[in-house]
């Protein structure tokens, strides 16, 4: 039996109608057209489809859209302040933490998760905050680099200028 | 020389805003009007006839709008060597019989995904079971079963490379070592997986989205298989998820997809699920190698001969280049006088094996590394300073096959020796090893018989100064829309903002081979920078007019400004000569363009660039468990066109090299892989990888653009050996075999251990040396 379920996305209200077995990562992509939010294995193997759901970092492929009702959802589209950039944005187009692209926005999320619940990460804590999300361009250097950079910006010790 | 104005800095990636906000698109992103979902019918065995398919029932389900199967097909088969028949072996749909559990067998459109799925499970197949045969030394036997009609003992192609005279040479060596190695599989773990829509049009026309490493290819081959014009096939390629070679051949996605719309006159998207993506699509060549290398005395290299079993897999794929490229990089990277490879690769009833970054040299270094350590340790000599004599140096030529013109493998050698002798003291169960490399900067291989130049670019100048790029060249992630713009701009002397690039379109950018071989910043570099020139050249005509310089006196760009070469404070700005320009050729566009071929270069590639890396490993001898401790490459790729660019391909060829040194692996139980997900199948994450130390060494390479040749690809090389050389000096054991998994290792602890146990006091396992 489908649902009507009330989602908040990147500050916007929706209501969607969704099938029981239907997964958030398929109602972001195909129901929302928020394809920022990336499909690669459908499994919660890789993290490229990585959201921020009531504050906490979940694969969004293994989350029925059922048990978002009702709940609040940052994806990497309602990172940016209209103009500005978010900080890791910044920082990831800066040190070069990105290659194909593809699995970066889950990263991106995954790393603004960790910072948001601390400001003070060791390189350990990065590198445990995105074990979830596999990259198979960067070898990860420069991901870590960036949200160690990033972190800097955000605790007002450093600029992405 | 004159400082570069662009080359050389630290920019940020040109498309990198796209990516880190979620704008940029992939294929697997795009969804347009009326679009139906393909999915497809693989086979469940590894070797049957297809006795009868019955396709009433999924027909008949609510939905479902097509169901194909081979007879809906021409019947063709492909392959990337068109002017060889008995290599294109590769239907989209096979019609009599299936290969491989994989196979394609039918396919399926319909309103979404999930019918699709639902409407294979109604596709009823009669199978007549053959037997199968999954070992490349057991189908190579009189009695295997035969894979493909006529290929007697399944020897899909076979490969002989020699120069000298080998068995002359043995003879007069002081040291003779054999030894077999066997190196696994690796599956490339895109991200993205493969996918396409087609959009089949009323006027007869088709339009393509395809994550593809050549959208030249896919145009080509299409055309062929769906007895089309090439002309009326456009191949759009969006943001491409990685490649790494598995994006090269064409697949399934491409294919099925074509046909669908070709029926319905609505497109068609298929996607990859990630299953399929490791079970069904290419993977890196499983390779059983026997080495035997000579040597005097002193560590000069004498002789070496090879000779290797490929496991092919069902079909020919890229293959057969796997086979040639492996026994060509035996030799690599040393002076060796003698040398004999003997390659054969053989039909299996497995997925097909074919391109991944390194194509055939990864197992050739892991072998060949591993086998001069022993060597080096046998003969008493420093692991560097065997390496450092028998090096290939500049101007090499690699007799019958290659010109080494630019190599800086010698200095790299210098700069590691400095940093290993450093690092000498190390806790217990630590080690550290060293390999080289050389790899190719774009690979002399017209596979698909194209008359068409195999780089090529056109530059617009606009009457406000801005610069529209065109060239066929393909960015998968790995920076190519970085550094060709860089590469525009530097030669243009215009900067990097000015530059607006267009790619990933056959019918608006000239024709390029694609992604492969390392080939893009050399081959395409040299057709950007020669398409810039020419613009160049125009814009120069019309600032002489202006500046009056006297004929001995030459003209530039720099930093927009156009001036006397010697005298550059003395100019006029670029933006007036552009509009000067326009104007005096009465309003037409400023268009200049450039194409590359190698020519008179050898049969493998224009430029090679080399390195040396040196890896510490810990092992815990508890568990056999290895830890990278600490990563040290120390490389050249001529002049550094895109240093952030550059360092991440070596930060991610490493990752790469390193999950194939360990852990990667395709193993198979009856032709059926084992670990076909993440969860399975494991690669190395954030928290395993090590610290990374790279040292950069200056080369200039004469045929690259300004200087410039590969790096990224070749990198993957070292690794694997460079770990196994490790793992012997941490423990004192010699692993032959690829992944180094903690099973090997505790078996190979406990033989070291039965034997000390089992010798007597004067330790007469020492190899005699002279």
């Amino acid at each position: 039996m489908p649902r009507i379920i009330k989602l908040t996305v990147n500050d916007e209200q929706f209501q969607v109608i969704v099938e029981p077995a239907e997964s958030l990562l398929d109602v972001l992509r195909l129901k929302l057209n928020k394809t920022g939010t990336k499909k690669g294995c459908n499994e919660g193997d890789c993290g490229a489809c990585t959201v921020i759901m009531n504050g906490r970092p979940v694969n969004a492929c293994l989350v029925l859209a059922v048990e978002a009702d009702n709940s609040n959802i940052l994806t990497i589209e309602g990172l940016a302040n209209n103009a500005k950039l978010h900080p890791l944005q910044q920082a990831f187009i800066k040190y070069g933490g990105l290659q194909c692209g593809f699995c970066t926005p889950g990263v991106i999320m995954a790393a603004k998760a960790l910072l948001d619940s601390n400001p003070y990460p060791t390189e350990e804590q990065i590198r445990k905050a995105i074990a979830g999300n596999v990259c198979r361009c960067t070898g990860y250097v420069k991901i870590v680099q960036s949200i160690h950079e990033a972190a800097k910006v955000m605790r007002g010790e450093a600029t992405n200028e | 020389m004159s400082e570069h104005s662009v080359l050389g800095k630290r920019v940020a990636g040109i498309d990198s805003h796209e990516k880190v906000s979620g704008v940029a698109q992939f294929t697997a992103d795009i969804v347009l009007p009326n679009m139906l979902y393909g999915k497809i019918l693989r086979s469940p065995h590894p070797h049957a006839e297809i006795v009868n398919i019955d396709t009433s029932k999924a027909e008949a389900l609510p939905g479902v709008k097509c169901v194909l199967t081979g007879k809906g097909t021409l019947g063709k088969k492909q392959g990337i060597w068109r002017r060889f028949p008995e290599l294109c072996d590769e239907e989209i749909l096979t019609r009599t019989k299936v290969r491989y559990i994989g196979d394609p067998v039918a396919t399926v459109a319909a309103v979404d995904e999930d019918t699709a799925a639902e409407a294979l499970k109604l596709i009823k197949v009669d199978y007549k079971i053959l037997p199968a045969v999954f070992d490349p030394r057991e189908a190579i036997r009189e009695d295997a079963p035969q894979i493909h009609e006529g290929c007697e003992m399944n020897i899909n192609v076979n490969r002989h490379i020699e120069w000298g005279d080998v068995d002359e040479a043995f003879q007069r060596c002081d040291h003779v070592l054999e030894n077999n190695f066997y190196c696994g599989s690796q599956a490339h773990a895109c991200m993205e997986t493969h996918c396409a829509i087609s959009s089949f049009g009323y006027d007869g026309k088709l339009t393509i989205w395809a994550s593809s490493q050549s959208p030249y290819y896919v145009q080509v081959l299409l055309a062929g298989m769906l007895d089309m014009r090439e002309g009326d096939i456009r191949v759009i390629k969006p943001y491409v998820g990685g490649g790494f070679g598995g994006k090269l051949s064409l697949d399934a996605a491409e294919f099925c997809s074509a046909l669908l719309s070709q029926r319905l006159y609505k497109p068609v998207k298929i996607v990859f699920t990630r299953e399929e993506e490791f079970s069904a699509s290419k993977r890196r060549t499983p390779m059983y190698y026997a080495l035997k290398l000579g040597a005097k005395k002193d560590g000069t290299f004498l002789a070496k001969e090879v000779r290797v079993i490929t496991e092919g897999g069902a079909y020919t794929s890229m293959g057969a280049t796997a086979l040639y490229l492996t026994g060509f990089f035996s030799s690599f990277p040393y002076k060796i006088p003698n040398y004999r490879y003997d390659g054969y690769r053989v039909y299996t009833n497995t997925e097909p094996t074919s391109a991944m970054r390194g194509f055939g040299a990864p197992q050739a270094v892991f072998a060949g590394e591993s086998l001069v350590d022993m060597m080096a340790k046998d003969l008493g000599i420093d692991a560097i300073e065997i390496r450092r004599k028998n090096g290939m140096t500049p101007n090499y030529t690699v007799p019958g096959q290659a010109q080494i013109q630019s190599c800086g493998l010698p200095e790299c050698l210098n700069a590691m020796d400095k940093f290993v002798k450093k690092h000498e003291k190390l806790p217990p169960n630590h080690g550290i090893g060293v390999a080289s490399y050389g790899f190719m900067s774009g690979g002399i291989f017209n596979w698909i018989d194209t008359p068409y130049a195999f780089s090529a670019a056109i530059v617009k100048i606009n009457v406000d100064g801005k610069v529209d790029l065109f060239t066929g060249a393909t960015d998968t992630g790995q920076g190519a829309n970085t550094t060709l713009s860089m590469i525009c701009a530097e030669e243009l002397g215009v900067h990097l903002d000015d530059i607006r690039l267009h790619i990933g379109d056959t019918s608006l950018c000239p024709v390029d081979l694609g992604n492969w071989g390392s080939r893009t910043t050399l081959m395409n570099g040299n057709a950007v920078k020669l398409a810039a020139a020419d613009a160049k050249r125009q814009l120069l005509e019309f600032a002489s007019y202006k500046l009056k310089p006297n004929i001995v006196y030459d003209l530039n760009i720099k930093n927009c400004f156009v001036h006397f070469t010697d005298r550059p404070e003395r100019g006029i700005s670029y933006y007036e000569v552009v509009r000067d320009a326009i104007r005096g050729k009465e309003g037409n566009t400023i268009i200049g363009r450039g194409h590359y071929t190698p020519h008179g270069k050898g049969m493998v590639s224009p430029a090679y660039s080399f390195g040396v890396q040196a890896v510490e490993v810990d092992v815990d001898t508890e568990t056999g468990q290895v830890r990278l401790v600490e990563v040290t490459t120390a490389h050249e790729s001529g002049t550094v066109v895109n240093p952030i660019g550059l360092e991440g391909q070596l930060e991610g060829a490493f990752h790469m090299a390193a999950g194939y040194a360990l852990m990667e692996d395709m193993q198979m139980k009856d032709g059926k892989l084992l670990a076909n997900n993440f969860r399975d199948y494991k690669l190395l994450l954030a928290p395993d990888m090590p610290k990374t130390n790279i040292l950069e060494i200056d080369t200039f390479e004469q045929e690259g653009p300004f200087g410039a040749k590969e790096a990224g690809e070749g990198l993957t090389n070292p690794t694997a050996g460079a770990i196994a050389n490790a793992v012997y000096n941490a423990l004192g054991i010699r692993i032959t075999s690829l992944p180094i998994t903690p099973e090997k290792i505790l078996r190979a602890l406990e033989e070291k251990n039965k034997k000390k146990n089992e010798l007597p006091a004067n330790d007469a396992a020492q190899v005699p040396v002279g």
